[in-house]
């Protein structure tokens, strides 16, 4: 989002002028704790892509292999900028790869 | 090259409700929305038949409140169309929330408040209750002291409100059924004043489908604060705004009205304010009380927000009392008049005049000029004898002593 450096920079009436604004919005702000996907246990079923209500996993082309051999053509990440620290993801995570680690 | 107009000024025999109304007409007004509630309704009633009569082209919104009445008319400024509203009492309470939104999202609406009491117990009658509970919700705010300048004011409204240096809205308020349902003699100036003094530009942003905007978001902590700041500026800077309308409207049409006003101030020592109808009874008891020798004179408050601080301190500076009266009470506060209480704190680090707060007409409680007389009496003894107390007076109340 446009940075808005004083209050004389801010549009009248509070409008906003672009779209996308929620795709450029910062909301890391709003998380007491946040999810952190564990590669290994991490079976690439999509559920935690599909519940996340603020589109904030990523999922990647990005191949990985697994200590134990076992080899994923995906990779899932979290975008941490949109992330607001629900927590949805990891409840719904049926190989409980999301932990919920607190903020400091 | 500029137009010569040929203005057709007409007397007519309006009320005020009906001049508000006629006003309407001749700011040629798109959209209009309102819910009847006494004493309001013959504002609009005279606006659909108006319309009826073809002598208006404007939308009439039907609504089931005085809450979808002003999100109605929201909606439509937000397209850009010139609205209008009206209410009073319980309706501009039921408001309070969407008067906040329209000032927050700076849409130009103009409104009209016959003032009337609050509930409980039911009062349709006239006192300021309804409006001082609205004071901090960032419109401007104009008493009228007569039918004709309700009718000036209304049309110098969208000269502010449309303003691009202002953009705020703007409530046009006037003494319930005192004001409203009587019939005084009012100059209209026929629809040529939409074109010469408030000509149709589309000043505010507006939704438009080939410039699409967002209006109404959310904002997080990072942002709400500045936007609440720039609201607070744009208020304290529409002050001169203000002056600007009303000199302009006086230069075009040979009244203007001031943000405040005076009656036989030059050499008075004690001064009563009042606002609304009360003003025009305070100058017959000023001209009383100065024949029984008291140096009285009168101060009427025309634009009660922004608050006209500079204006007023001019003209109270001298004096060695003023009677403040209000028309409503700030329940558990001493002084419990809110006028009194602005004033008062407005020139806490000044040299400004002890303030005798009054509180009178509460439910339309009859204030003749004898109780005018006898408030600048009360006043003129508690000046003389250094008496004037914290504690707001009460006049007219059964029961109690003065």
């Amino acid at each position: 989002m446009k940075e808005f450096k004083s209050w004389k920079d801010y549009p009248i009436g509070g409008i906003i002028s672009e779209p996308g604004s929620t795709l450029e919005l910062d909301v890391s702000g709003w998380r007491n704790e946040r999810p952190q996907i564990d590669q290994e246990k991490c079976i690439r079923c999509r559920i935690c892509w599909i519940f996340c209500p603020d589109a904030a996993i990523i999922e990647e082309e990005k191949p990985y292999t697994t200590k134990t051999g076992k080899s994923y053509r995906l990779t899932y990440s979290v975008d941490y900028v949109h992330c607001k620290g629900c927590g949805i993801c990891a409840q719904e995570c049926p190989a409980k790869a999301i932990q919920m680690i607190p903020e400091v | 090259m500029t137009a010569v107009i040929e203005r057709r000024k007409e007397m007519k025999a309006l009320s005020t409700n009906k001049a508000v109304a006629e006003a309407v007409k001749d700011s040629d007004v798109d959209v209009v929305a309102a819910y009847p509630i006494t004493p309001q309704t013959t504002v609009v009633e005279r606006i659909a038949e108006l319309i009826g009569e073809g002598q208006l082209e404007a939308e009439i919104i039907h609504v089931e409140s005085e809450h979808s009445a002003l999100s109605a008319v929201i909606g439509a400024s937000a397209v850009g169309a010139r609205v209008f509203t009206a209410t009073a009492s319980q309706g501009l309470a039921l408001m309070h929330e969407v008067l906040h939104i329209t000032s927050g999202l700076r849409l130009p609406v103009v409104m009209s408040v016959a003032m009337r009491s609050l509930s409980a117990p039911i009062s349709i009658f006239n006192d300021h209750s309804d409006v001082m509970n609205q004071r901090d919700s960032g419109w401007i705010m104009i008493f009228a002291s007569t039918a004709q300048e309700a009718y000036d004011s209304i049309i110098q409204a969208y000269r502010i409100a449309e303003n691009p240096e202002v953009l705020l809205p703007v409530m046009v308020t006037y003494d319930g059924y005192l004001m409203s349902h009587t019939i005084e003699p009012v100059e209209v100036l026929g629809k040529y004043v939409s074109e010469e003094y408030i000509p149709k530009k589309q000043t505010w942003n507006v939704l438009d489908p080939d410039k699409p905007i967002t209006m109404g978001t959310i904002t997080s902590p990072d942002y709400y604060y500045e936007f609440k700041y720039s609201q607070a500026v744009a208020l304290e800077g529409s002050l001169p705004h203000i002056i600007k309308a009303d000199e302009d409207f006086r230069k075009l049409y040979g009244r203007g009205y001031g943000v405040v006003d005076s009656y036989r101030l030059e050499d008075a020592e004690i001064a009563v304010l009042a606002t609304s109808s009360y003003y025009i009874n305070l100058k017959y008891a000023v001209d009383e009380v100065r024949k029984r020798g008291i140096k009285a004179g009168a101060i009427k408050l025309r634009v009660y927000r922004p608050f006209p601080r500079e204006q007023l301190y001019s003209m109270i500076k001298g004096l060695s009392a003023l009677g403040v009266i209000d028309r409503s009470v700030s329940f558990g506060m001493t002084p419990s008049g809110p006028i009194a209480l602005d004033i008062m704190s407005s020139y806490r680090y000044r040299d400004a005049p002890p303030v005798q707060s009054f509180i009178a007409g509460l439910g339309q409680r009859r204030m003749l000029i004898e109780d005018f007389v006898k408030i600048f009496e009360i006043l003129e003894k508690r000046a003389a004898t250094n008496s004037i107390s914290e504690k707001s007076i009460f006049y007219g109340v059964k029961g109690v002593e003065l």
